[in-house]
């Protein structure tokens, strides 16, 4: 059985509606930043199958950027998390709605 | 025949492992899960010839975002349980399928069109000089963005996350240095 691009693109759907269902129902931030990255990983699985089948490298230098922005995103987010645990001793959701009017 | 083996039982892996992170309540859990499920994503990309890909997934995000993410869950109180929303599961299982369904429709609108010509094809030379050489004709000046991109996030986490990094040793007088550690002295009781 040969192994075609539609598999990669299933599977590719079947990791980023996990990380969607993650998104939505966590309240934890901590929890919210690693559905996130499902979803980064999926995008990438997509993009590298893309680039095989095509014959093409742009897919893969896609990838490449998408992780170094995840990357960054990390560093990023965890530093305002540590702040915000710092002052409010929590890193829930719900807690964070100090813009509401 | 090797490949679709190696496909299915990575793609059941990765599943299991994110279906892990996504459910469990515990967050060391997750985080090894997910520690896991990124490994498994690189074996795909061996499959797919996408070598030095493969070899960057596991050292960027299985080792350096991983390592991050074990250090700033140090800050936080890992070992209570992880409260959840309580909302309706069959509007949040209905959203995720229609957005997926979304993603494979504009994944799958240009090959179905089928007009594209690939720009930079794969050649005979491995696939990490390949690589190399995309990335620093075609793609140089994305590639320069993204290292200031990086060196950004890089002094924002230190910022951030440090503590006193508002405050400058080698700008300050002797004295104001003094002041702080007296400061410091008293505030140490309270920590």
């Amino acid at each position: 059985m040969e192994i075609g691009l539609n598999h990669y693109l299933v599977l590719s759907t079947i990791l980023f509606s996990i990380g969607l269902v993650g998104v939505m129902r966590r309240k934890n931030l901590l929890m919210l930043f690693f559905a996130t990255e499902i979803l980064l990983n999926s995008v990438n699985i997509a993009f590298a199958a893309i680039s095989h089948y095509y014959g093409d490298l742009t897919g893969q230098m896609f990838a490449f950027f998408v992780i170094a922005i995840a990357a960054s995103e990390v560093a990023v987010g965890l530093g305002l998390l540590i702040v915000w645990h710092k002052r409010y001793n929590n890193i829930d959701l719900d807690y964070l709605n100090t813009m509401k009017g | 025949m090797f490949e679709a083996i190696a496909f299915y039982l990575f793609a059941f892996l990765t599943i299991a492992m994110f279906y892990i992170t996504v459910t469990t309540s515990q967050a060391l859990y997750a985080l090894t899960a997910l520690a896991a499920g990124m490994i498994f994503i690189s074996a795909f990309f061996f499959i797919l010839g996408a070598d030095f890909l493969g070899a960057v997934q596991i050292v960027v995000y299985s080792g350096a975002v991983m390592a991050l993410y074990s250090f700033g869950m140090m800050f936080f109180d890992t070992t209570r349980e992880v409260k959840e929303k309580q909302g309706n599961k069959y509007i949040v299982v209905g959203l995720a399928t229609v957005a997926a369904v979304l993603v494979v429709l504009i994944f799958s609108a240009p090959i179905l069109s089928d007009n594209i010509i690939a720009l930079y094809p794969i050649g005979e030379a491995g696939n990490t000089q390949e690589v190399g050489v995309v990335l620093f004709t075609k793609y140089l000046v994305p590639f320069e963005v993204a290292a200031i991109m990086l060196l950004v996030a890089m002094i924002s986490g230190i910022v951030l996350a440090g503590k006193k990094m508002d405050a400058s040793l080698t700008l300050m007088t002797e004295k104001e240095i003094q002041d702080m550690r007296k400061e410091k002295k008293s505030k140490k009781a309270l920590l």
